[in-house]
């Protein structure tokens, strides 16, 4: 397919050694890299507060926290999972592979991928520094619904400016990937042979820049309201609460997108290479993800069906979020039709792949239940919309990151993950997800409510087994970061194809890759 | 890397990133604490803001040295050029939120609270509004008086200030020709003059929030009139800012030599962010003033 330029120059010019090394760096690589390790980091943090709200409810009654902690750990739960682990992870994908993918140089704009990574940290510092001030953290939800986080304290505020930050960072990265795609691409790249994960990593960039300021705005709003005397959500000012909610989830529904998409990019890398057949369908998936982002901008109102809308409004959001399913479904159709009759083997990268496929499509059907406006109605709040959500967000981005990790870690490191411990981590992650989260479906139906420490004494047996299918959780993936560490330590050697002869440029490089690759561009017949 | 001629610019590491990072922190926590009583804020700010002026004065200048030096090829001018429409883009949807919030409230939210007699009984709704519990609103451009409010009208102050923006869209483009066809005393004439009116646009909106505040009772706490207005023209307003300080560097830089007619991506840069705040006003002075 491509010829690629893999000499290997050493350069030696006045470059920083040690940690200036990786905070000053404009390489591709390296961002990857910290945008990844980050991304764990924050993906055990994130983690660590889900067992304290799963330690809470393995009992009725109040035991381990005091419920305002509760409520702070749900609420920072989700932001350090979504802002922290799933946006940032994905980002490293695409800082390590799409110059790789399209025979780029390194990304267009190398200083502003540097500052996209940087502001993250010094916005994760404000986000859980709040923790420690007087009252606590944030504990309104992390949707940040007004009024009650008009009432927070200075948590509030922090959360405000750490939301200002990742959105900077998340635009600045979101043009550089734009960027990188449209101007950077190999003579021969045409736009309709760009590999899936470039794709739908082209449409999450738009996405983000087109509804990142959206949440800028919206919480600048919140901060006016609280300490500058406007009143966009005070109805004595005109002013009405249900606008911070139209105004949050008409960012709120892309960024679901956001959380997504890439990981459909990586699916759709991963499984032709273990099916080892071609993509089925290339262009009605690309067609399909450009479909699902139009959607995302008109059907925000789904997370508010319960709020008091106009009759006309729940019937246009629920017609409008069923449309979902076709490009959807398309994707999944794509997916299976592409293992149909495939020389089919299931290393680690392939058993999250077909896992997220099964996993993530029981996310969508539940999604469907939901969007059905009256049924809603009794689903809204409950444990129902927890176990939707976690279909979606863990077995689909997550656990198709992980994929995507043991895919890419021979190429990026040069060295064999441990087949059988990756396979190890893989069982027990996909046992105790389902072990964690099958049971919430159940309890939604029966109508406990999401975001409370106490539950009444029926729901018992099942939060038991939640709370044990969460520890487990948890510890499956110390052994994930294990397996991790022990690849970049070393173990076998990686080919350059790695994989039974893949598809894609980054193939044709050593593995690892040299600091600089395709200096000079490769062509592509 | 060490660049070799011909082939896509990828700059060295560098410290404007981690620069701009603290400059950054340290001006949110400081305006945080400041909000919240901390004693340290304001100082914290003072710190943080210089901060990134030295960062932006630092990372623009290496590349406007950079550029200068001849080390961008074409290649490299599309990459900037193609992320500052994008930028712009993003610009653009931070107003739409707040547009959206305008035209939510005055078609959705105050007619429902006028509907509903349960929570707010007598209140008729209507726009301009200051809600229920506010002052209530009498006719544009008249002093108010106890528990009242008044809004400016558009065929005043406004009218003039949207002539003055359309014409200095109309003045960069003229020095933006000029530039083309490097007549220099001409580009630098058309370019002062923009950023004049741009300036002077600044000052009359500075005018006209004074006689609001002073003399017609509409402050940013008058109720979701003044929080519309307020936000919508002042977001405008700090862009303006930034647009006429981006135009008066570019025109620091033409004075001292820099760009030519082919290569100007950074005066292409900022007459497009000029062209940008331009159209917001449009919208605002349809959408806030006039209707």
């Amino acid at each position: 397919m491509a010829t690629a330029e893999t000499a290997h120059h050493e350069h030696h010019d006045h470059h920083p050694t040690g940690l200036m090394r990786w905070v000053t760096t404009t390489n591709h690589k390296d961002i990857g890299t910290l945008y990844l390790l980050f991304s764990l980091l924050m993906f055990m943090v994130g983690g660590a507060m889900a067992m304290v709200i799963r330690a809470e409810l393995f009992q009725p009654g109040l035991q381990i926290v005091d419920p305002h902690f509760f409520n702070q750990m749900t609420t920072m739960h989700a932001l350090v999972m979504i802002f922290g682990a799933i946006m940032p992870g994905f980002v490293g994908f695409a800082n390590w592979m799409l110059p790789l993918m399209i025979g780029a140089p390194d990304m267009a704009l190398p200083r502003l991928n540097n500052w996209s990574f940087w502001i993250l940290p010094f916005g994760f510092a404000m986000l859980l520094g709040s923790l420690f001030t007087a009252g606590g953290g944030p504990a309104g939800g992390w949707t940040l619904y007004a009024p009650l986080s008009i009432q927070g304290g200075m948590s509030v505020d922090m959360t405000i400016f750490a939301v200002h930050m990742l959105g900077v960072s998340s635009v600045l990265g979101a043009i550089n990937v734009i960027v990188t795609i449209f101007n950077m691409r190999a003579p021969g790249m045409d736009l309709l042979k760009m590999p899936l994960f470039v794709w739908t990593w082209l449409i999450t960039a738009f996405l983000l820049i087109a509804v990142m300021p959206v949440l800028a705005g919206a919480v600048t709003m919140l901060l006016t309201d609280r300490h500058f005397g406007t009143a966009f959500f005070d109805p004595a000012g005109g002013g009405d609460p249900v606008l911070f909610q139209h105004i949050f989830w008409f960012f709120g529904h892309p960024e679901v997108y956001i959380l997504i998409l890439p990981a459909f990019g990586i699916l759709s890398e991963i499984i032709p290479t273990f099916a080892r057949k071609p993509l089925f369908g290339y262009v009605s998936m690309v067609l399909a993800v450009a479909g699902i982002a139009f959607l995302s901008f008109i059907v925000w109102a789904h997370h508010m069906f319960t709020v008091g809308m106009p009759l006309v409004g729940e019937l246009f959001f629920m017609y409008s979020t069923m449309l979902i399913a076709i490009p959807t479904g398309v994707k999944i159709f794509n997916w299976v039709a592409t293992m149909w009759r495939g020389s089919l083997t299931f290393e680690t990268p392939m058993l999250f792949a077909v896992s997220v496929v099964f996993l993530f499509t029981i996310g969508g059907l539940s999604g469907l239940m939901l969007a059905i406006t009256p049924a809603d109605f009794q689903y809204h709040d409950t444990y129902f919309v927890v176990a939707h959500f976690h279909y979606v967000l863990f077995s689909g981005a997550i656990m198709a990151m992980m994929g995507g990790a043991y895919y890419w870690l021979p190429k990026w490191t040069g060295h064999m993950y441990d087949e059988r411990l990756g396979k190890w981590h893989f069982w027990t992650t996909a046992i105790f997800f389902n072990i964690t989260f099958f049971p919430q479906h159940f309890l939604g139906l029966a109508g406990m409510p999401r975001r409370i420490p106490d539950y009444a004494l029926q729901f018992t047996e099942f939060n038991v087994i939640s709370s044990i299918g969460a520890f487990g959780l948890g510890i499956s993936q110390i052994l994930f970061v294990y397996v991790v560490y022990k690849c970049i330590q070393g173990g076998e050697r990686a080919t350059q194809e790695v994989w039974d002869n893949p598809r894609g440029l980054e193939w044709t490089l050593p593995s690892p890759p040299p600091y600089h690759t395709f200096e000079t561009p490769p062509v592509i017949k | 890397m060490s660049h070799s001629p011909g082939s896509y610019y990828l700059p060295d590491p560098s410290k404007w990133p981690i620069t701009g990072s603290i400059g950054l922190f340290s001006l949110l926590l400081g305006f945080m604490l400041l909000l919240n009583e901390g004693s340290a804020g304001p100082w914290l700010m003072i710190f943080g803001a210089a901060v990134l002026i030295f960062m932006m004065a630092g990372w623009f200048g290496t590349v406007a040295r950079e550029s200068e030096g001849g080390m961008y090829n074409t290649h490299v001018g599309l990459s900037f050029r193609m992320s500052m429409m994008w930028f712009i883009f993003s610009e653009v949807m931070f107003f739409a939120g707040f547009f959206g919030a305008l035209f939510y409230t005055r078609q959705l939210a105050v007619p429902w609270l006028a509907e509903t007699d349960l929570l707010w009984p007598g209140f008729a709704g209507g726009w301009p509004t200051a809600g229920p519990a506010g002052p209530v609103a009498i006719g544009p451009d008249i002093p108010a008086g106890e528990g009242e409010f008044s809004t400016i009208g558009p065929w005043g102050l406004p009218f003039w200030n949207t002539v003055i923006l359309l014409s200095s869209s109309v003045t960069v483009t003229i020095a933006h020709h000029a530039l083309k066809e490097n007549e220099r005393g001409k580009l630098i004439f058309w370019l002062a003059v923009t950023v004049i009116l741009g300036f002077l646009f600044l000052f009359f909106q500075a005018a006209e929030y004074y006689h609001a505040y002073t003399e017609l009772g509409l402050t940013l706490g008058t109720g979701v009139y003044g929080s519309t207005f307020f936000m919508l023209t002042g977001f405008h307003g700090a862009h303006v800012t930034i647009g006429a300080i981006i135009l008066l560097v570019i025109l620091i830089r033409i004075i001292a030599g820099h760009f030519t007619p082919e290569n100007h991506f950074a005066f292409e840069a900022g007459a497009w962010y000029w062209h940008f705040v331009d159209t917001v006003w449009v919208g605002l002075f349809i959408f806030v003033y006039v209707l």
